[in-house]
């Protein structure tokens, strides 16, 4: 029997024994033990409302009205060959699939990664690396005050562990697919991440979401980064769910001091999507560099939520967010930056841009700025605005077409958050992916 | 070349032309002078294509062509060049970019095989030369933070890449220090020959002093009011144009 959640409050919380029971009696005790104390937050809670403040523009009404059930089988109906298609030319990376929040063995890769380096499943690290796996899973990620980082903490099946150990470079980034595929009825889907970078330690690591079929699902994505005293990551997350799911996904990272990072989030699919992304600059000297882009089209809904948080001296965030709105399809972004008292010389830039396609899309941008301390810099900065006119008659009276113009400026402005990416191959996918998607905009016509 | 028979052109349903008349054959250099607001940008801007400007009446043909049946890459692939008054910013879309998407479409437009990166790079370094530009100036964004001045050479650079029949300079002379002005002049100068006409729009007569036109015409309130040879330009240099 499959575990169903009829949409309440009641059932998400309820359901979790029967969860407990059916398929995760091989797991250790604090793991279970954590499950339970983490249905709390979300017994507590409940999905958010507009009420909310930082749920104000996201309306989650469907998804309450909505019946999801834990998948029942295993992995199944994802060929290798739709993998491969997933891969990006020319990369050589480790690759760890995952259909349904499960790990699939047989499809995946992750080689040798190195020396002391872990690259696996998290199951497979909780029952081989305890211990390191319950330094870490859930002492980031608040289940008490998120409701869906409470539901992923009690019901998450699995996701990728990476351990870098302190002094070393993970040569080959890491490719971590999440397949959803049709089961006969919207699944509940709940990835959990865990990764690990040491000190002085580089990591690189994609994070991609991908549809086998265009079906009705709930996913639910938790992934927890602990960046160690001058380490080094480079994170994506590319979202490209089906057009018809509801999609949740948490970023939540932990700097120490003289840490880098670099996050690049791409939104393009999904019916609701909410994408959290919560840096916490904990130690001096931190660098967080959070890039974004999002297009949508048809009745899509995006909201990005960014809450940076900086709780030491001397460190610099930038946030870059770029959105494509076309059709009737609405955008968030909520910018929030957080300075906490005592965290002098912070340097905290913020820009969203966004550039709407049809008079029907819509955005709303909003930057929140919360300092407790006087010595700070902290800008922001949102526009939004149709395609610059004057710049596409520029580009015409030169002797470029009106939908090459089009494209050359497009190009241009979803440039300017891709461009940032290190990974070639996988900006040049993108690129492709985005440029395919403003062509059929271009020919379903209205704009000529 | 270019034929401008009575047109009358309107915006936001405001009359600025008002029966403008031009003829322009190959080879020949004319200037239009005018004070502000009476029409010469916007002749510019109508010769390009731009859509906010209405043609209410009037005709204008373009060796042999009507020019107002055509869009505006249509027209720049015919071989019609506007040097912008204000060159238009755009981030994120390199000068090499552009200048090679717009060369290879009109190449193409004329069913040319498309230049190669090699073969464009040494074109546009040849350019550069003359013109004293700084090949860094490629790699940047459009226009995006050049001074003023390096955004009129910038549109005299586009211009001898694309080699157009008719160039029509619309005040590029405006705001440029004596140096910058003898460039742009040169590199206008250099591109003379007998097939390819010019209409320098200005509104100093200093230009002419380097680019020096066969015809000046005087256009006032959306025509042209008064027309002959380059000596007219000093005339209106000394009394200004209150007698129009």
């Amino acid at each position: 029997m499959a575990i169903v959640f009829d949409g309440t409050r009641e059932s998400y919380v309820g359901g979790l024994s029967e969860f407990l029971d059916s398929g995760q009696k091989d797991v250790p005790e604090w793991v279970t033990a954590l499950r339970r104390e983490a249905i709390s937050g979300f017994a507590k809670l409940g999905f958010p409302t507009l009420s909310d403040e930082e749920w104000r523009f996201t309306n989650l009404e469907a998804l309450r009205r909505g019946s999801f059930s834990i998948a029942e089988n295993g992995i199944s109906g994802v060929s290798e060959k739709s993998v491969d298609s997933c891969g990006f030319p020319g990369l050589d990376c480790l690759r760890l699939v995952f259909v349904n929040g499960r790990f699939a063995t047989s499809l995946s890769d992750a080689g040798d990664a190195g020396e002391g380096i872990l690259v696996k499943s998290l199951s497979e690290a909780i029952s081989e690396h305890g211990d390191l796996v319950r330094e870490h899973l859930a002492r980031y990620a608040d289940y008490e005050k998120d409701a869906f980082i409470s539901l992923n903490t009690s019901y998450f099946e699995d996701g990728i562990f990476v351990y870098v150990p302190d002094g070393t470079v993970l040569e080959k980034p890491v490719h971590v697919l999440h397949v959803s595929t049709d089961e006969g009825s919207p699944l509940f889907i709940n990835p959990r991440n865990l990764i690990i970078v040491g000190q002085s330690s580089v990591a690189k690591v994609i994070e991609h979401y991908v549809a086998a079929s265009q079906s009705v699902y709930f996913s639910n994505a938790v992934t927890e980064v602990v960046c160690g005293e001058n380490a080094n990551l480079e994170h994506y997350r590319l979202e490209f769910e089906s057009r018809k799911a509801f999609n949740f996904s948490t970023l939540r990272v932990n700097q120490q001091k003289n840490s880098n990072i670099a996050s690049h989030s791409i939104l393009c699919g999904g019916a609701i999507v909410r994408n959290n992304v919560h840096p916490v600059l904990a130690g001096e000297g931190c660098n967080s560099d959070i890039y974004g882009l999002f297009i949508s089209e048809g009745r899509q809904h995006m909201d990005n939520f960014m809450r940076v948080e900086h709780a030491s001296p001397h460190c610099d965030s930038r946030q870059f967010y770029n959105g494509v709105l076309d059709g009737r399809s609405k955008g968030v972004f909520h910018g929030r930056i957080l300075v906490h008292e005592g965290a002098e010389k912070t340097d905290a830039k913020q820009t969203n841009r966004n550039l709407l396609l049809s008079d029907t899309a819509q955005i709303d941008t909003k930057p929140q700025l919360e300092i407790y301390n006087d010595d700070v810099k902290c800008t922001h900065g949102a526009t939004i605005g149709q395609m610059d006119e004057e710049a596409l008659f520029y580009l015409r009276s030169r002797g470029i077409s009106m939908r090459q113009a089009k494209i050359i400026m497009l190009r241009a402005f979803t440039g300017e958050t891709l461009e940032h990416m290190s990974i070639d191959s996988v900006r040049e996918a993108l690129e492709g992916v985005v440029m395919k998607w403003f062509e059929q905009r271009l020919q379903n016509g209205k704009r000529g | 070349m270019l034929e401008v028979k009575n047109l009358h052109v309107q915006v936001d349903d405001k009359e600025i032309l008002k029966g403008m008349d031009i003829t322009v054959a190959p080879g020949e250099v004319h200037s239009i002078m005018g004070p502000n607001g009476s029409g010469k940008s916007t002749l510019a801007q109508v010769l390009a294509g731009k859509e906010a400007y209405e043609v209410t009446e009037g005709e204008v043909t373009f060796q042999g062509k009507d020019l107002l049946d055509l869009e505006p890459e249509e027209r720049a692939c015919e071989g019609i060049f506007l040097a912008f008054q204000y060159p238009v910013e755009i981030p994120g879309v390199a000068n090499t970019y552009l200048l090679r998407e717009a060369l290879n479409a009109k190449r193409e437009y004329r069913d040319e095989k498309p230049l190669k990166h090699v073969e464009f790079a040494k074109l546009a370094r040849e350019k550069m030369k003359t013109l004293g530009i700084d090949e860094d100036l490629l790699k940047r964004s459009v226009n995006a933070g050049f001074s003023g001045g390096e955004k009129k050479r910038n549109e005299i650079f586009q211009m001898q890449i694309l080699e157009p029949a008719l160039a029509v300079l619309d005040e590029t002379d405006s705001g440029l220090d004596i140096d910058a002005l003898k460039i742009v002049a040169n590199g206008v100068n250099s591109m003379r020959d007998s097939g390819r006409s010019f209409i320098v729009i200005t509104h100093y007569q200093r230009l002419l002093n380097y680019i020096v036109p066969d015809f000046v015409h005087v256009m006032v309130d959306g025509k042209i009011v008064r027309s002959g040879g380059k000596e007219l330009a000093h005339e209106l240099e000394e009394k200004g144009y209150a007698e129009f």
